[in-house]
């Protein structure tokens, strides 16, 4: 009893610098629903349900663009896909107490940070060190979105506009180094790029929806690049 | 939009996404061993985020050079090695001011 509550808060130590991140990440979230005239329960459900950022970045654009529900299904299909790369190469780690109700809940809190944490960590991992983990952030994001679209309507429109960039500059943040380093990642991102203003621009494509262009971007150019270079280190 | 409707999408949104995470977690125990398929799934995510940022990120504010002073300043921030949070912050107060001035 003893040890797992120590578990446990050592997984909320670690939980802490990413769930600050996620307040702020979280917060222009909030407001890029609020901007598209999301209210304020549904940012908070979405958040609260899926704990992604990119995902709901996507999941906004499509409800902004009324699209389908089929749409919105294979948008979060092909966004989220890394997760289950995530949630595979976690099993590896998994320690013997690991049964099947702790991996049906610590499953819905793999997200980009939590999974770089806890694969970082030497040794097995506990449930209790998983929830301990998860739980911070959680609160975080929800908490983030939940004053982010509640602020969307105190906010002068300028402002919110601004802060609704915040996404976009993590975003950013998240793939500019990787590809400044790596030859594939930046052929993959600048190629990517190119095919979605060949979508938004090319007036051919004018009937093919965000949530779509998305997807047919990111399949083609990971799939050129997967052909092209290889990974044969990653994934372990 | 009907509240309803809304529920739908993000019911539809969540269980997609549980279901990604969940069922890898569950059903398998070793990894996958096609260099394709590993490959692939490495580069997804900067894919999806490179098609998501742009051109979209140009349209997120009215004013079009508002927005793509705030990209411009996440460009030099994230190329600088800057944390998410800072270049995040740096993105809209770049946009907020150049909206201000412009």
């Amino acid at each position: 009893m003893q040890e797992k509550r120590h578990e446990f808060l050592r997984g909320a130590k670690d939980g802490i610098p990413i769930a600050l991140g996620y307040l702020v990440i979280s917060f222009g979230l909030g407001i890029s629903a609020k901007n598209i005239g999301l209210p304020v329960w549904a940012a908070v459900l979405m958040s609260v349900t899926n704990l992604t950022s990119a995902g709901e970045a996507a999941g906004i654009a499509v409800i902004a663009a009324s699209g389908s529900l089929v749409e919105m299904a294979l948008t979060q299909f092909v966004i989220n896909l890394r997760y289950a790369l995530m949630g595979l190469s976690l099993t590896q780690k998994l320690d013997g107490s690991y049964t099947l109700p702790h991996r049906l809940l610590t499953s819905y809190g793999i997200t980009d940070e939590v999974f770089a944490v806890s694969v970082s960590r030497p040794g097995k991992l506990s449930p209790p060190y998983m929830y301990g983990l998860i739980s911070l952030p959680v609160l975080g994001w929800t908490t983030g979105t939940l004053l982010g679209a509640a602020a969307g309507e105190l906010l002068p429109p300028l402002v919110g506009e601004a802060l609704g960039l915040a996404i976009y500059g993590m975003f950013i943040a998240i793939v500019l180094p990787p590809a400044k380093k790596d030859k594939g990642i930046c052929c993959c991102v600048v190629l990517s790029a190119l095919l979605s203003c060949c979508l938004r621009y090319i007036p051919v494509f004018s009937g093919i929806t965000q949530g779509f262009a998305i997807i047919l971007c990111a399949v083609i150019a990971s799939a050129l690049m997967a052909v092209l270079f290889p990974r044969k280190e990653e994934g372990q | 939009m009907s509240a309803a409707r809304l529920i739908l999408y993000i019911f539809v949104m969540a269980a997609v996404t549980y279901l990604i995470r969940m069922l890898p977690t569950v059903l398998f125990r070793k990894t996958i061993n096609s260099v394709f398929i590993r490959s692939f799934l490495y580069y997804i995510p900067y894919a999806v985020l490179a098609a998501m940022t742009i051109p979209w990120v140009f349209y997120a504010m009215q004013d079009i050079w508002a927005a793509v002073i705030g990209f411009a300043a996440a460009v030099v921030m994230a190329l600088w090695g800057k944390s998410l949070v800072a270049v995040a912050a740096v993105t809209c107060a770049a946009a907020l001011a150049a909206a201000l001035m412009l």
